[in-house]
């Protein structure tokens, strides 16, 4: 009486199977034909590596924000985190704050690129901690949390820099943001080996399964012997990681770390991760599609460039391409449920 | 003739005690493929109190569910007041005079006891303001028809249990509904506190309101209802009325519900042999009240002895402390007092995590919200408690491992799935559950509780999840199963212990045991029997 209930899928519903799968890549090829048509030079090999070093900024983020989504949680302090870990990242490479201001390239006094960058994912490392701590011992949601995380990480940036910039790095950290391997910019390189990383992370290792579980049911988790908490606190370390690592090669290739930077990323991260097909409700979600939603965006930003629709009309764009997929996803998801 | 009727209940009880309110002829409901109520029939009229009772699953809640038009029948007619009765929502059941109080009161507890009254229909004055006076004045008048005399200002949440429920009750005369639905009102109550309500129920019954009553408590029921209406797997099992105005006895209602007949569903497997040594040993277990849930069931001292290879039934009815017995061994919930000893050793879970490591496992009774991932596959569901054992020293899943074992317990327990990729709430109950019960097959445990095996489990898989359990106990599991349905914990236990309030009440092995016994030990007070 109830075997009819165990069939997967029915033939006729395998395209939306498909759509759901394939969605966003489907739209980003659609999109990418439309653009070319539009302007061939759009499809020039140098215009897609510059959208994808463009990309690979908030990708990387996007990357580690997957990870906190998939949880059913949000980290809206991203963009402020990044600017904190860029200017430490500075400091560091500088050699100590009072260096601020001499915009010299000249490496002598610094600590080197390498210290930069282990100082930049360490201290992205360790807000997250201190955000997961708070989220999961003094049960404050995840949004008011990295909420307040938004503001305090700014403030600290400007204290530290003073409100002004920290300029003029040596070469070897100025070719994390500007270098090419080949024809391929260094930052894209580093986003598609995190990428290809967290891929594997998540889809196989004990780890990733546990991620899924507890964005899936954190009660049933529980239940299960997860150690709920502690995946949720390492979420938000590795966003934090990520943010560290994207402050890095932010300032390397601006050759500057300023206090401004990444004012409004959180939205554009968020929106990567979610037009990727990544429930904010937790539990669905995959790297692929955040690697997708981020050239999706990356693509209709340029796109919209070339054919010289302003900024402004760029914004209202974005935030109906975030709806629809948002929409088109539901829509799919319903129906493969019946 | 309906506004002749109409007009007759409104005079009063007496005169209309033949009018029929309410009437359900052959209602039946149907989820995917389960009956979860299957013609039922009965009436209400006004100025009574008809108690409905039965066995979880009996179908109580989705009869209840219908009248208050939270979903609609299947098939069969409803009448109120001489009208087709199809409420499209619970508003409309509400404006059409049935109100419906549930467990979970539905009271806004930041508001006022006056806001929550005039929700949405608050008194304005000529500038279309709210006339606050006029509102806490009606309030006060209207709160006082059920005795209770708070300040209508109060804001809900500084009220007892009781006292919103007193609330709500008010709230729904002041709507002039005809037909109120008690849903379990008494489980969260003091003893006092039920009296009270007991006799302010009597008092709206004189004034020709009807009543319908949805218990578990049988002295109760005997004491206040002039009928009865009893469901038994989701049918009709009989209605039982009032002798001379002597209440209905309770080992009558008792027959009722239990049936005479344990269904041949039920069949009890042969005796297994001896069980084993005790696994798992509980001394003086309580546990903490907690100061947000002063309400809460609380275990108040429990005794337990689990051996291997034996399937122990702890039979309990809702709010008598066998889920919390459950967790309180699990982890889940902290310990106030007592000792769990396993195989000889003091054990004390911290966490279900502690739990599990020890060799314990537990399926919860509410499959959806406590053990399953419905969104994710079926591989994730299954090997989500035994993540170590399916992965090698660097953390990577050992898929194909994974997968060959999940392979093996679909075999062995038969599980209908099309592929373990396929997200888990496309599966029935039955096959849901057998997964969970495979998840901790995985692990090898020592002790594994499982509570309400085949709760959501339609009726053709029950038969095959207690197998499954008989399995497990050959295996030389300690297997403890938790039911509400007697029928089952008769059909698979070794030995049944009862729990009442926190309590053990009685102990027996399964073949002294009857439905009879047992829902006296579960059911009855002992020191004081019908009021």
């Amino acid at each position: 009486m109830s075997t009819t209930v165990e069939q997967g899928g029915r033939g006729s519903m395998d395209w939306a199977r498909i759509l759901v799968s394939f969605g966003p890549l489907m739209f980003l090829a659609a999109l990418m034909i439309v653009f070319t048509l539009m302007s061939p030079n759009f499809i020039d090999p140098l215009n897609l590596f510059n959208i994808m070093r463009q990309v690979s900024i908030t990708g990387l983020i996007a990357l580690g924000m997957t990870f906190v989504i998939l949880t059913a949680g949000i980290d809206l302090s991203v963009g402020s985190l990044l600017a904190l870990c860029g200017m430490v990242a500075a400091v560091v490479a500088k050699g100590g704050a009072a260096n601020t201001l001499s915009l010299s390239a000249a490496g002598g006094s610094g600590y080197g690129w390498f210290a930069a960058l282990l100082a930049a994912v360490a201290i992205g490392a360790l807000a997250g901690f201190v955000q997961g701590m708070t989220i999961t011992r003094l049960k404050v949601p995840p949004f008011v949390v990295t909420l307040g995380g938004l503001t305090i990480f700014r403030g600290l940036t400007l204290t530290i820099s003073n409100g002004g910039p920290i300029s003029g790095f040596d070469s070897s950290m100025r070719w994390f943001g500007n270098g090419l391997v080949g024809p391929v910019p260094v930052p894209v390189i580093i986003f598609m080996i995190a990428a290809i990383l967290c891929h594997i992370v998540l889809r196989y290792t004990r780890y990733g399964r546990a991620v899924y579980a507890v964005g899936g049911n954190a009660e049933a988790a529980r239940l299960s012997g997860l150690r709920v908490d502690r995946i949720l606190v390492s979420v938000y370390v590795i966003v934090g990681f990520f943010a560290g690592l994207a402050a890095f090669v932010l300032a390397a290739r601006l050759n500057s770390a300023e206090a401004v930077a990444g004012i409004g990323y959180e939205l554009t991260v968020i929106s990567a991760v979610v037009i990727g097909g990544t429930s904010l409700f937790g539990g669905i979600g995959s790297v692929g599609g955040t690697v997708v939603g981020a050239a999706l965006i990356g693509v209709l930003q340029n796109g919209l460039q070339f054919n010289n629709v302003s900024s402004y009309t760029q914004s209202i764009v974005i935030g109906l391409i975030l709806i629809l997929a948002v929409a088109f996803d539901r829509f799919l998801k319903s129906r493969v449920r019946r | 003739m309906a506004s002749a009727q109409a007009a007759t209940a409104r005079t009063g009880a007496k005169a209309s005690a033949n009018e029929v309110l309410l009437s359900v002829q052959g209602v039946s409901k149907q989820f995917s493929g389960v009956m979860a109520l299957n013609d039922v029939s009965l009436d209400v009229r006004p100025g009574e109190i008809l108690g409905l009772l039965g066995e979880n699953g009996a179908g109580k809640s989705t009869l209840l569910k219908i009248l208050s038009g939270v979903q609609p029948p299947s098939s069969g007619r409803i009448t109120f007041d001489g009208h087709d009765f199809a409420p499209a929502s619970p508003e409309e059941s509400k404006r059409l005079g049935i109100v419906t109080i549930y467990q979970e009161l539905s009271l806004i507890p930041t508001l006022t006891v006056a806001e929550n009254i005039f929700i949405g229909r608050a008194p304005v004055n000529a500038l279309g303001l709210v006339n606050w006076r006029r509102m806490i004045e009606d309030s006060r008048q209207i709160i006082a028809r059920v005795g209770l005399s708070v300040d209508p200002r109060t804001p809900v949440s500084a009220l007892s249990v009781a006292e919103q429920q007193l609330v709500e009750i008010a709230r729904a005369l002041s709507l002039e509904s005809r037909l109120i639905i008690m849903d379990e009102p008494t489980s969260a109550l003091t003893e006092a506190e039920v009296q009270r309500l007991l006799s302010i129920m009597d008092k709206l019954r004189k004034d020709g309101v009807a009543i319908m009553f949805v218990t578990h408590r049988l002295e109760e029921a005997s004491f206040i209802c002039d009928r009865m209406t009893v469901l038994r797997d989701g049918r009709l099992a009989g209605h039982l009325d009032r002798e001379d105005g002597k209440p209905v006895e309770i080992p009558r209602i008792i027959e009722k519900m239990v049936g005479r007949a344990a269904s041949e569903l039920y069949a009890r497997p042969g005796d297994r042999h001896a069980p084993g040594e005790t696994v798992l040993s509980v001394r003086g277990l309580r546990t903490a009240r907690d100061p947000e849930a002063p309400h809460a069931i609380v275990l108040e001292g429990v005794d337990l002895d689990l051996r291997a290879g034996e399937i122990l039934g702890v039979a309990g009815l809702v709010g008598s402390g066998r889920t919390e017995l459950a967790r309180a061994i699990f982890g889940a919930d902290s310990i106030a007092a007592g000792t769990i000893t396993l195989n000889g050793k003091p054990i004390s879970p911290q966490s279900p995590a502690d739990a599990i490591e020890l060799g314990i496992g537990l399926v919860p009774e509410d499959r959806k919200h406590q053990a399953i991932f419905a969104e994710l596959a079926i591989l994730t569901n299954f090997s989500v408690a035994a993540l170590g054992r399916f992965s090698n020293g660097f953390g990577f899943m050992a898929e194909r491992r994974e997968r060959e074992s999940l392979a093996e317990y679909r075999k062995m327990l038969s599980i209908r799935m099309a592929s373990p990729e396929q997200a888990i709430e496309g599966l029935s109950g039955g096959n849901q559950q057998k997964v969970i019960l495979a998840r901790w097959l995985a692990r090898d445990p020592k002790v594994l509780i499982v509570d309400e095996p085949t709760r959501g489990v339609d009726v053709g898989a029950k038969a095959e999840v207690h197998q499954i359990l008989s399995q497990l106990a050959e295996r030389g599991i300690a297997v403890m199963v938790i039911s509400s349905e007697l029928p089952e914990v008769l059909a698979v236990s070794d030995r049944i212990v009862t729990m009442r309030r926190g309590r053990i009440t009685g102990e027996m092995p399964a073949r002294d045991a009857t439905e009879e016994n047992l829902m006296e030990l579960m059911a009855l007070d002992r020191q004081k029997h019908a009021p």
